[in-house]
């Protein structure tokens, strides 16, 4: 007779409490394939745990985002934010589609070089542009987003010496009605910084004023704030025409769009209350539409938005290290990814689901990453099926930043797959071995030998 | 060891403790190996049984034995009685 599957026996003291109306489906539906590829194929061919993206995933969103601008604004260019996930072919798809490139440094300006992205479609943000960064981009034609006052004058002497006249735009930073009010990008608006820097770049008349750009935020879930803003944005661009006669280019209304993902302390999940591209879509362009700059001198609208387009297409699958108890009682689930690899853990309650078919039987449960650091908690407090040593999990929505901002801590970074559209996987960057890391050290001579040298000090 | 005489156990997997109010809900396998707590099985016993009817290793299905028991212990369910 052939027996039965086992699942660890689990008692749960029933809390009744009242019920809400709003009340969320406890059921945990299992996620065992990406893509049409089942996790446990992923994982025994490409290692555990595996980021895995789906491209097809990622030109979708794309073009949910580029249809609700589009169809509502006249000139539309996103630009792909390169900070939110750099992988090469990451990028790739997003030019593809017909992103530009947003960089913020000099190592993300060189990347997009190499990407093949063409100078003049480079939108370069940041507070850090060295020297050598700025005459690049003034050399390659690419648009330089000044940060302050000491870049502005650093861009001024560069004119000195280059043949080419500097494309620029000034970041501005304004009370878009949020706490709190991102200040430290740009010029401030309401203080006049913003038009006494747009003054000094006209009255200087060595650079090309193509733009304005801003910043307000990051998972920014009131659209208003980017009606507000646009508001103030197009304002100075009036105030430039008026006063210099001078039409610009672009706005650039930057990123933090937010993705569906549930942040921690929220009270409903993020797919419940994040905005639609559409209600971004319609916050900004009604604003820019409405506003006095004449429907010829219209601007370019820039966006540049990345975890919203990218969070989605992205998977985190892993296998279960070991459960064990609590001094409360409560179940402790280890699996072998921690905050190294999933550093959005810190302020999302992530997606986690079982990769493989369970019961309905849940446990209130700690998540904890293989970390030895108390902080390595993946999620804090779940209702999760009874997994068991060797089963495997997937995270969603793990697309934005982690890639970026992970950490070589402990232990090394993992496979980097991406799902084609025709759903073959591929490799799109290599697991790190021990030479990754000992191949940029180099140890002094008198270190080479594991002698402590008490042997020849004595003699 | 064995369940309290007074604990109720449903064939559901509901169990209600008269003594404190309190009541919980069992998984199937939890249900089967309270109910041979129950009859006066042995760990031992216990261990023979269901490794025999469900696919785990003896040394995985203690594991999570002595974890379920620690739970009923824990929830005041089981008396010691060896």
């Amino acid at each position: 007779m052939e027996k039965l599957t086992f699942e660890r026996p689990v008692i749960q003291k029933i809390n009744a409490g009242l019920p809400s109306k709003f009340g969320i489906s406890s059921r945990m539906e299992p996620i065992t394939d990406i893509e049409g590829i089942p996790v446990r194929r992923l994982i025994e061919e490409f290692g555990s745990p595996v980021f895995v993206f789906s491209e097809a995933t990622i030109r979708k969103t794309y073009k949910e985002a580029w249809r609700a601008f589009s169809t509502r604004y006249p000139r539309v260019q996103f630009a792909w934010s390169y900070k939110t996930n750099y992988l090469n072919s990451i990028c790739r798809v997003f030019h593809q589609e017909g992103s530009w490139a947003e960089v913020v440094s000099g190592f993300e300006y060189d990347k997009a070089i190499t990407n093949g992205v063409p100078g003049e479609q480079i939108i370069f943000n940041g507070p850090d542009k060295s020297r050598d960064d700025l005459a690049k981009a003034i050399a390659n034609g690419s648009l330089i987003h000044i940060d302050h006052f000491d870049e502005l004058y650093e861009i001024i002497d560069l004119c000195g010496t280059s043949v080419k006249r500097p494309k620029v735009a000034i970041r501005v930073n304004m009370d878009t009605g949020i706490y709190p009010q991102w200040d430290r990008f740009g010029f401030n608006y309401e203080n006049g910084e913003a038009w006494d820097a747009l003054n000094r770049i006209m009255v200087s008349g060595k650079m090309d004023l193509l733009g304005l750009h801003a910043h307000i935020g990051t998972y920014m879930m009131q659209t208003g704030s980017y009606h507000i803003a646009a508001d103030k944005l197009a304002a100075l661009a009036v105030g430039l025409e008026r006063k210099y006669n001078h039409v610009i280019s672009y706005i650039d209304m930057g990123g933090g769009f937010a993705s569906k993902n549930t942040l921690k302390g929220a009270y409903y999940p993020g797919s419940d209350t994040t905005p639609s591209f559409d209600d971004y879509a319609e916050a900004i362009t009604s604003s820019l539409m409405k506003s006095e700059i004449k429907p010829e001198n219209l601007p370019m609208l820039i966006l540049e938005n990345g975890r919203a387009l990218i969070d989605d297409a992205g998977y985190l699958a892993g296998t279960v290290i070991a459960n064990k108890r609590l001094a409360d009682g409560r179940r402790a689930t280890i699996i072998d990814a921690g905050v190294n690899l999933l550093f959005t853990s810190f302020w999302y309650e992530h997606d986690l689901r079982p990769a493989v078919n369970v019961s309905d039987q849940t446990e209130d449960t700690t998540i904890y990453g293989p970390l030895c650091m108390n902080i390595d908690v993946i999620r804090g407090s779940i209702q999760f099926p009874l997994l068991k040593k060797g089963d495997q999990y997937v995270i969603r929505r793990v697309g934005a930043y982690n890639n970026t901002q992970w950490l070589q801590f402990i232990t090394l970074r993992p496979n980097v797959v991406m799902i084609d559209i025709t759903g073959t996987p591929h490799i799109i960057r290599h697991g790190e071995t021990l030479n990754t890391i000992n191949d940029l050290e180099s140890v002094p001579e008198h270190l080479e030998s594991t002698d402590n040298g008490t042997t020849q000090r004595t003699k | 060891m064995n369940i309290r005489n007074n604990i109720a156990i449903s064939e559901s997997g509901f169990v209600f403790d008269p003594s404190t109010g309190d009541s919980f809900s069992l998984n199937p396998v939890g249900l089967e190996i309270l109910l041979l707590i129950k009859q006066g099985n042995t760990s031992e016993q216990i261990s023979d049984l269901i490794t025999s009817r469900y696919q785990v290793e003896k040394s995985v299905f203690e594991r999570y034995y002595f974890d379920f028991t620690s739970m009923l212990k824990q929830y005041h369910l089981l008396v010691d009685n060896e």
